[in-house]
């Protein structure tokens, strides 16, 4: 057993030694191989951070959504729906909710409006996000002006900026006072945007949500489980469908090692040759190159996730920017929560290390059967 | 007392195929125990690849090969290599030491795959080294080396697995004729330390060397003289 | 059809290993025509050079089997949350008629893998490889369940539809349902736990036997069988029990979840490591007749033996501990 580990150990050694000769060969294949892990690392990273994110802020957002659909759109719903409402069991709290969007012609962006009571602000308030601020160039104190839906201009000052944990939300969020956007927008006092339920036990949400619709025949309840749901299999998706755009380049890097491992030189077949003549039986060629490929392995795998770790946590995945710009305007300079995910782990193990191994077996084989009287010839 | 025993061995190359070619044609003799014997011919005579039989380098296509009481010439690759590396020591003709390795690396090489304790076989390869006055050399990368100290780190890297048939191919080829006498000096000592020696060679210095106890005269895969 | 990552590469995987035994048969059809040991002729040196491949591929392609039914498993708990009634992997494995198949049949290639990696590791230390032909010829039995494997996990992956409502794993593995899993839930803790102990006094009894004697490995491998489905019962009807602190819960799943400490896998990982190595001993010990490996069965079984029971000890020891540290007691049920 010892001699068996010994063994192991000497093969590693000189494995080691001979990527040490060929430094230009065994660099080139880990660069590559490296790139290839820190692309699918970030994906992987990057999209599972954005669905945590996803996740982290409908924590705290209410069970229930109710819209009111009208000829199958959703329309504000009437502040009276409330009292239709009445006393449900199970919920603890109900109100409504008044939220919009608004089109900034100067920055070419949307915000988005909502009308916040905790926040106790006065009607000329508002509270706005971090890339609202940097977009517009605004500080505590400043105004914003806004137009009116009659057109009239209206000024607002900046009481504060939004300080969130995950600033991929709140970047474009502007809070104002609920009278003010009635006025700014023109709504009627007796209408909200939609209702918002909350219910403590969650065995008792499908039940409510069922006489809801019985209660609002017009109405749609959105669960915020259902919410969950979609944007797991969502997030899962786009993530699938990144990984199959990426996995040409996966299959670029298997030909790429194929033909690394197979491209012996003379020199390195010379080599082999040497050690089969000496005593090197072929499965012991085969056991030394396979330690050279764990090596490889382990280094790409090491490096490469790192890189993508601190590109995605700490560049806020700096590479991405262009493509995720054309989303907002406001794209926010966010620094997204680390998180690290063993499936992930497990799963890009079998994109990256499973197809080079496979790409190496047989011309590890071929080197490895080397005639061991090919020196006498 | 027998050693190696080789009856009716053949061996062809490219079998079934037009350009197939009988390289030995069906040998039969003997080879004892610590003696030194030359196999003589031209080249193509096929004395490397009967040499490479006999250490278990390659397999016969038909015949059979015993050593001592085991018969080898059915035997896998695998078992074959095990056999190879605890009774056959080679020395080479272009002595083939890894470049970019120093020299006493090049001379555990073969001990590898056996997975004997680290300072274990490192002070076998120092007593080897300190045998034929390499000790200084040690670190040194074989590139460095002159031609007799080459052929003697071969030695040497044939000795550490401590086998009891040293096999030479060609080994004077690439040696000038006081290094050529050297060398056949330094076999008679190992056979007189008990060690059967196999040289293949068309060098009148080795085979009419008087350290040569037999020679086998070999011509197109047969042995024409020399027999038993 | 869902597609995210850890789908991807199990597919991937499956398709990689099915077509590696494909290859791998086409050679074993001619190993077991043209195979010769005695013969030195180009066409056996060919042969006896492509074991070296074949093998390597072999010990690959299971090696990735194996890792593929813990990403299925745990892929299965990940993907519980997509769907409407699931809570644990039950739900998911429910949500079509192939996600059972596909665990069993993964479960089945775990064993079968182990076993043959076993021959060949003998195999490839008689010096006239005996099994040879053997081996080869159970991998021609091996293939179709490999292709099976990877067909039915097409099947389950492309068909799964998210809004379908499923069942979860306490309408499954519940007394009052029916079917298997109902009956197994529904056997009385004292009756499964003293089945447990009882087969833990054989196997280990037959392990020690087998070990010291040399022979009769098959002994270890019917009582590693036994003890494979009594343990399994009692996780289902007693041990989860016990880890959930719930009278009532039986999955066999939520056991592998983050809230109990990943327990599971300290249950299942030397289960089916001792089960694996136990069937091994039986396809190991008839081979000691053969004078090529006379040496290493006597070698190999008895390390095979001790191993299969250290891992067998090492379950007995984790379901005692979850029994003993759990806060759940079965009053009517004990006293």
């Amino acid at each position: 057993m010892i001699a068996l580990l010994r063994k192991q150990r000497y093969f590693i050694d000189y494995t080691l030694g001979t990527m040490m000769r060929h430094k230009g060969k065994s660099l080139g294949l880990l660069t590559v191989y490296t790139i290839i892990i820190f692309m699918l690392a970030s994906v992987m990273l990057f999209s599972h951070a954005m669905r945590s994110e996803a996740v982290a802020l409908l924590a705290d957002s209410p069970e229930i959504v109710v819209q009111r659909i009208q000829a199958g759109r959703s329309v504000m719903v009437p502040a009276d729906y409330l009292q239709r409402i009445g006393k449900l069991r199970g919920v603890t709290e109900k109100r409504g909710r008044l939220w919009g969007y608004y089109y900034d012609p100067a920055v070419k962006a949307n915000y988005t409006v909502m009308a916040s009571e905790q926040d106790q602000l006065s009607i000329n308030d508002i509270v706005i996000g971090e890339g609202i601020a940097r977009t517009r160039g605004l500080s505590i104190g400043d105004y914003l002006t806004l137009r009116s839906h009659e057109g009239k201009a209206f000024s607002f000052r900046v009481l504060r900026l939004l300080e969130s944990e995950s600033e991929l939300i709140s970047s474009d969020l502007l809070l104002m006072n609920p009278e003010g956007y009635r006025r700014l927008f023109g709504i009627d006092e007796s209408l909200y945007t939609d209702l918002v339920l909350s219910v403590r036990n969650p065995r008792e949400i499908q039940k409510i949500a069922e006489k809801l619709t019985l209660l609002l025949p017009d109405s749609r309840p959105i669960l915020r489980t259902e919410i969950l749901r979609t944007y797991e299999s969502l997030f899962s998706w786009r993530q699938g469908v990144m990984l199959i755009l990426l996995l040409g380049s996966v299959l670029a890097f298997v030909i790429f090692a194929w033909d690394k491992a197979s491209g012996l030189s003379a020199e390195e077949r010379k080599e082999i040759g040497i050690l089969k003549a000496v005593g090197w039986e072929t499965s012991e060629v085969m056991r030394m190159k396979f330690w050279e490929g764990v090596i490889i392995s382990l280094m790409a795998f090491l490096i490469g996730y790192l890189a993508a770790y601190l590109h995605v946590f700490y560049t806020s995945a700096g590479l991405f920017e262009p493509v995720l710009k054309g989303w907002s305007v406001l794209y926010p300079s966010f620094q997204l929560t680390p998180s690290v995910d063993g499936l992930q782990l497990a799963t890009l193990f079998f994109f990256t290390v499973l197809p080079y191994t496979l790409a190496t077996i047989v011309p590890v084989w071929q080197t490895s059967i080397t005639d061991p009287d090919l020196v006498m010839r | 007392m027998m050693l190696i025993e080789l009856t009716d061995v053949r061996k062809a190359f490219n079998q079934g195929k037009p350009n197939e070619f009988w390289a030995i044609q069906g040998i039969t003799t003997q080879f004892e125990v610590n003696r030194i014997t030359c196999l003589k011919g031209a080249s193509g005579s096929g004395k490397t690849t009967l040499m490479s039989m006999i250490g278990c380098l390659s397999r016969p296509t038909s015949g059979r090969i015993r050593l001592q009481d085991r018969t080898i010439s059915s035997l896998p690759e695998r078992f074959l290599t095990q056999v190879r590396r605890h009774t056959f020591g080679f020395i080479f003709q272009r002595f083939n030491l890894i470049p970019g390795l120093s020299v006493v690396e090049n001379i555990m090489l073969p001990a590898y795959p056996l997975g004997l304790k680290a300072s274990c076989l490192r002070s076998r390869a120092d007593r080897l080294l300190e045998q034929f006055l390499l000790a200084d050399k040690a670190s040194n990368p074989v590139e460095w080396l002159s031609g007799g100290e080459a052929q003697r780190v071969a030695i040497c890297r044939a000795l550490i697995n401590d086998p009891q048939i040293l096999i030479a191919d060609e080994p004077t080829a690439n040696l000038d004729s006081r290094l050529s006498r050297e060398f056949m000096s330094l076999l008679d000592q190992l056979s007189k330390a008990g060690k059967t020696v196999l040289i293949s060679s068309h060098d009148p210095v080795v085979f009419d060397s008087p350290v040569v106890d037999r020679v086998v005269e070999l011509e197109d895969g047969l042995v024409v003289s020399g027999e038993g | 059809m869902m597609l995210n990552p850890a789908i991807l590469a199990l597919l991937m995987v499956s398709m990689l290993v099915s077509t590696m035994l494909l290859v791998a048969a086409a050679f074993a059809v001619s190993i077991l025509r043209h195979w010769d040991i005695q013969s030195g002729s180009e066409l056996q040196l060919r042969l006896e050079r492509r074991t070296y491949l074949v093998s390597t591929l072999l010990i690959w392609a299971f090696l990735f089997e194996f890792l593929s039914l813990l990403l299925f498993i745990y892929n299965a708990e990940a993907l519980s949350g997509q769907f409407v009634g699931a809570m644990c992997a039950t739900g998911v494995l429910n949500l079509n008629p192939w996600g059972w198949p596909t665990l069993f049949l993964k479960i089945t290639m775990f064993f079968v893998a182990a076993i043959w990696l076993l021959l060949n590791y003998l195999d490839n230390r008689g010096y006239d490889y005996p099994l040879i032909r053997f081996k080869y010829a159970l991998l021609l039995l091996v293939l179709p369940l490999v292709v099976a494997e990877t067909i039915v996990q097409w099947l389950h992956f492309t068909q799964m539809e998210p809004n379908l409502i499923t069942s979860c794993c306490g309408t499954l593995f519940s007394a009052d349902a029916q079917g298997v899993s109902a009956e197994v839930s529904g056997i009385a803790p004292a009756n499964s736990i003293l089945a447990l102990a009882i087969s833990a006094i054989v196997v280990i009894a037959a392990g020690v036997w087998v070990a010291l004697q040399g022979k009769s490995g098959w002994l270890l491998s019917i009582s590693g069988a036994a003890v494979f489905v009594i343990a399994l019962v009692a996780i289902i009807s007693s041990i989860s029990l016990y880890i959930y602190e719930h009278p009532h819960h039986h999955c066999p799943f939520c056991i592998l979840k983050q809230g109990h400490g990943y327990v599971g896998y300290f249950l299942y990982i030397p289960l089916f490591l001792a089960t694996a190595l136990s069937l091994g001993a039986g396809f190991v010990s008839p081979w000691r007749r053969i004078v090529s490996l006379s040496q290493t069965v006597a070698d190999v079984l008895p390390v095979i033996s001790w191993l299969a029971l250290f891992f067998f000890v090492q379950f007995y020891l984790t379901s005692a501990w979850t029994i003993w540290h759990s806060r759940l007691t079965m009053m009517e049920v004990w006293w």
